[in-house]
């Protein structure tokens, strides 16, 4: 490396800011606008990635299987019919039946709902206990920061699966209400130590700017600054941690299912189909593959729209 | 609400009273079990008084303490030592409801108008908070046009209240921020490098707006800069900053015409004027070496390693800002003289 | 300042008798999602042998990116030269390969900038960075190349150079690391050195050290300088000529005295108008009303109109061309003979 492609490295920069970033540069004179949000400015943004369209329509589609599954089948799950073991397409069963004689993808279907429901809900408690956790440790600092990172290293020290497969392991109850809710508490609380930490690094960045300052100088009190200052700045990475992390437990709920220690027959769920479609896998693939798809396609879509919406709100490239 | 200090508020009457202030942030080392193995001495033993309606200029170099000086007079930091009395009330001992009542008389005007602003708050939240931390400040129903007013003393269309911050230019920026600090009517306003992050055709407009203001509101201004034009063309009196010390203080006629401090007459001589007839005839005062560092500042005076007068006596003995025979404003030098005229 | 008067004579002649560095009628767009930002927008303009020409800007004026431009360092995308000559001893670089265009980049011309830091890396000592051009470029030996770093250091006034050698960027002041970067431009010895904001970001009394070094080391070396600032101040202690730029257009350039004596452009007149000094008390500050345009949207006519207090409705109608007003000045404005008239008085 040259020392003029080291200069031209970083005057690519100034470039970059060149025709409109530059201070003094205004952005509109002269022509009426709308108000724009730093969030309007991402969502313009994030309208012309084409990436973001396909894993928001799976998103979608994946919602919608979860909220109303007839829409999209008219077989019902559960109508097993052993005569129709690893039968071939046929009626609305357009990828056969498997070893019980369930229709497969209606089974699919179904087992969104059980998938997204672990996910999200996941997900919504991950992100309340990494606020308020990152919150307190990032703003207070001193030792609250100190316990509170203590904590979160220790968890986050723990392996997800061995500790979840040790949790659930007590837990002996077949409702399935019960086990749904078990994994769900399970995975938010060894999940969140990611989220959190993102959080509490946004929060030691929105504190030492200027307008908290400015805050401060006005006589508002913590609470204030907190809510109306800081949280509203941290808010945007956490959202895009979690939307990864909920793809993530949606495959940690399947891993558990799939172990017998996450949700059980007569649940449905994709983990479980794949442990069944696995066992007689030399028989017939389909039953191992369409489930297995089903999970791989939601999980990336949620990892891909995490991306997007990272990409979009990069406080860099604006 | 209590009635302010003083009824009658006499121009020129001491406003701020600030004595010995210091400012000296711990270095620890160690991970786990941190000891205190120095200090930055950030700020070391500032005094100076403030008058109604008056511009007090601080100039000084990166690292001479300025900013932390104003940090300081904001209550963004705690001093390690030193009083500050604004209207006769100790600015350090308040605390809860009566530092709030005496924030509402000192605010600031920051230097980077990108990061003053919070980018998720429209201009007229940014305006319009101080009225919500100070609910008697405005009632209720009338914030929104207090905002719209404010806009418009700042020269911004009251339409635009709606509008985020970056859809401004970083000029019309600092006027958001300028409204802010307006906003509770405060009486002092301190400003830390108002203008030095804007563009040059943009920071005569924002100076003009801040004398203006000064005339319509009898403000009084700390005018923190790097810029000596600038402070001397809005200064009344000014101070210059050394390594968290201020070496000489006067009116702004004394600093810039009868300077008696050899850090001072060297910081000006160094200015550079735009007139390209003036290059050969300006004699330039040549620092040497670099500003030592305030964690580990020199004996005496602490200009005496880039000093071209420095004796003994500089090393022994720490020269106090005490008027001088060779001018009577204070000069913190052993050798305080005037500067022969070329 | 040391230098002593202004020094307009060429100090060689160039091969074809033409100017040693000749820009014209440069055009240069940013194409972003946002539009096509027009930044440079026609510049011409030359160097001799031996002159310091000062680029007289403010930002989004589009003074760094035409010295980009010379460099070869422009981001393409999103940048686009549209049309236009950078001539070099007669040479049009832009129609150079790159191999050839590298060869002339830091051997012929080379620059500096206003961040040291950031331009230096901060993984190696300083002394191996500035040996490291002539150890790739000139097949210099390790030995060879850090004995002329040493040179260079004391070159560019650095204490102790050859104990500092091994040392790293963060353990230099501001004011010395502009000085490593600078040995490290003069390396090769460039005939042009371009000067992007050396002192911006400089204490005053560090910045006027550097000036008085750059000053030094042009006349010196003997080498043309290129200074580009937004400093007016900076620009009347050390330059022969001035291009003052607006919009990506030059809109006013003359010799230095008479530039500041007598400007000949609504804009440099108001630029010179706003600014506080030193050596003028109690002077009433007028300023520039308005913004400087959007690239995207640049004003029909003269760029400058919708600020200018001179302003007709021929500025909105016809883009003014440069007005030539003897002793080589030119000013793009419709009125220019009007406003030196006034400025004089």
């Amino acid at each position: 490396m040259s020392d003029f492609e080291t200069v031209a490295a970083s005057e690519n920069q100034a470039a970059r800011r060149g025709p409109s970033g530059e201070p003094g540069a205004p952005n509109q004179v002269g022509v009426p606008q709308k108000p724009r949000s730093l969030a309007g400015d991402a969502w313009r943004d994030l309208r012309r990635k084409p990436i973001f369209w396909i894993s928001l329509a799976l998103v979608v589609l994946v919602a919608a299987m979860a909220a109303v599954p007839g829409l999209f089948t008219a077989n019902d799950p559960r109508d097993c019919v052993l005569a129709r073991q690893h039968a071939g397409p046929s009626g609305g069963a357009i990828f056969g039946y498997d070893f019980q004689g369930c229709d497969t993808y209606s089974r699919a279907v179904y087992g969104a709902r059980a998938s997204l429901l672990v996910g999200a809900l996941s997900a919504l408690l991950t992100g309340l206990i990494a606020l308020a956790v990152g919150l307190l440790a990032g703003y207070f600092g001193r030792w609250v920061d100190a316990v509170l990172s203590r904590v979160i290293d220790i968890v986050l020290g723990i392996p997800l699966l061995l500790a979840a497969i040790v949790l659930l392991k007590r837990v002996n109850s077949d409702s399935s209400t019960v086990r749904i809710s078990a994994v769900i508490f399970v995975l938010a609380v060894l999940g969140w130590t990611t989220a959190a930490r993102v959080v509490r690094s946004s929060v030691i960045t929105a504190k030492e700017q200027d307008y908290v300052a400015a805050a401060r100088m006005l006589g508002a009190g913590d609470g204030r600054i907190m809510l109306r200052h800081i949280l509203p700045n941290a808010l945007a990475p956490a959202i895009v941690v979690l939307t990864i992390a909920l793809g993530s437990f949606i495959a940690a709920e399947a891993t558990l299912s799939f172990l017998g220690i996450g949700l059980r027959a007569p649940a449905i769920s994709w983990g479980i189909d794949i442990d069944a479609g696995r066992v007689h896998m030399r028989e017939s693939a389909t039953p191992l593959l369409v489930p297995s798809v089903f999970l791989a396609l939601t999980v990336l879509a949620f990892i891909m729209l995490g991306d997007a919406i990272r990409d979009a709100f990069d406080p860099k490239l604006r | 609400m209590t009635a302010p200090a003083s009824p009658t508020k006499v121009r020129g009457e001491t406003i701020l009273a600030v004595e010995d202030l210091v400012k000296h942030f711990p270095i620890r080392q160690g991970v786990l079990f941190q000891k205190q193995v120095g200090a930055v001495q950030a700020v070391d033993g500032v005094s100076f008084e403030l008058r109604r309606g008056e511009t007090l200029g601080v100039v000084g170099e990166s690292g001479c303490g300025k900013s932390t000086l104003a940090r300081l007079l904001m209550r963004l930091e705690t001093p390690t030592a030193g009083r500050a009395t604004l209207e006769g009330r100790d600015l350090f001992s308040a605390s809860g409801a009566e530092l709030r009542r005496l924030r509402r008389n000192m605010q600031m005007v920051m230097q980077d108008p990108y990061t003053s602003l919070n980018p998720r708050m429209t201009v007229g939240d940014i305006i319009g908070e101080p009225f919500e931390i100070h609910p008697d400040a405005a009632p209720k129903g009338s914030r929104q046009a207090r905002v719209r007013e404010l806009l418009d003393v700042v020269g911004l269309n009251p339409e635009h209240i709606n509008r985020y911050p970056h859809q401004f230019s970083g000029g019309q920026r600092q006027r958001i921020g300028i409204a802010r600090a307006l906003a509770l009517r405060p009486e002092i306003i301190v400003c830390d490098e108002p203008v030095s992050a804007l563009d040059v055709s943009i920071q005569a407009q924002v100076i003009n707006l801040l004398e203006k203001l000064q005339d319509e509101f009898g403000l009084s201004y700390i005018f923190i800069a790097h810029d000596l034009s600038v402070v001397r063309h809005i200064s009344d009196r000014v101070a210059v900053m050394y390594l968290g010390k201020i070496v000489e203080i006067g009116t702004e006629d004394e600093i810039y015409e009868r300077a008696t401090h050899p850090y001072t007459q060297a910081l000006l001589s160094a200015v550079p004027v735009p007139d390209p007839e003036a290059r050969d005839q300006r004699i330039m005062i040549r620092l040497t070496g670099d500003v030592p560092s305030p964690a580990d500042p020199p004996s005496g005076c602490n200009f005496r390693t880039r000093c071209w007068k420095a004796q003994e006596v500089c090393a022994n003995q720490e020269p106090h800002a005490v008027p001088r025979a060779a001018d009577p404003h204070p000069s913190a030098c052993h050798f305080a003289e005037l500067r022969p005229t070329p | 300042m040391s230098q002593s008067a202004v020094r307009p004579t060429p100090a060689s002649p160039t091969p074809e008798g033409g100017h040693l560095l000749d820009v014209r009628d440069l055009h240069v767009e940013f194409r972003t999602g946002e539009g096509v930002a027009k930044v440079i927008n026609g510049v011409s303009y030359h160097l001799d042998p031996g002159e310091t020409l000062a680029v007289l800007g403010e930002s989004g004026s589009g003074k760094s990116v035409t010295a980009q431009a010379i460099m070869g360092i422009l981001d393409t995308p999103p940048a686009v030269i549209r049309s236009g000559e950078i001539r070099y001893r007669g040479r049009d670089l832009l129609k150079l390969p790159e191999e050839q265009r590298r060869q002339v980049r830091g051997k012929d011309i080379a620059m500096i900038f206003q961040d040291a830091l950031s331009a230096l890396n901060p993984v190696f000592g300083v002394g191996w960075q500035i040996g490291e051009t002539l150890r790739q470029r000139e097949g210099m030996s390790r030995a060879d190349a850090r004995s002329r770093a040493v040179e260079l250091m004391d070159l560019v006034r650095i204490p102790g150079a050859a104990s500092r050698i091994g040392d790293y960027p963060h353990q230099f002041s501001g004011g010395m690391r502009q000085r490593v970067m600078i040995a490290m431009a003069l390396a090769m010895n460039p005939k042009v050195l371009i000067a992007d904001e050396p002192t911006t970001a400089l204490d005053v009394t560090v910045q006027a050290q550097i000036m008085d070094l750059l000053a030094d080391l042009r006349r010196d070396l003997d080498m043309a300088m290129i200074l580009i600032t937004h400093d007016l101040g900076v620009v009347a202690g050390v330059a022969d000529r001035i291009a003052v730029m607006y919009a990506g257009r030059i809109v006013e350039h003359a010799d230095v005295h008479s530039l500041y004596r007598a400007p000949a452009h609504p804009y440099t007149k108001g630029l010179l108008e706003s600014i506080p000094r030193l050596d003028v008390r109690g002077q009433e500050l007028s300023t520039i009303k308005g913004l400087p345009p959007n690239l995207m949207r640049i004003p029909s006519g003269c760029p400058f109109h919708p600020r200018c207090p001179y302003a007709q409705q021929v500025c909105v109608d016809v883009v003014p061309h440069d007005l030539v007003l003897g002793d080589g000045r030119t000013s793009a404005c419709h009125f220019a003979q009007e406003v030196r008239d006034d400025s004089a008085r």
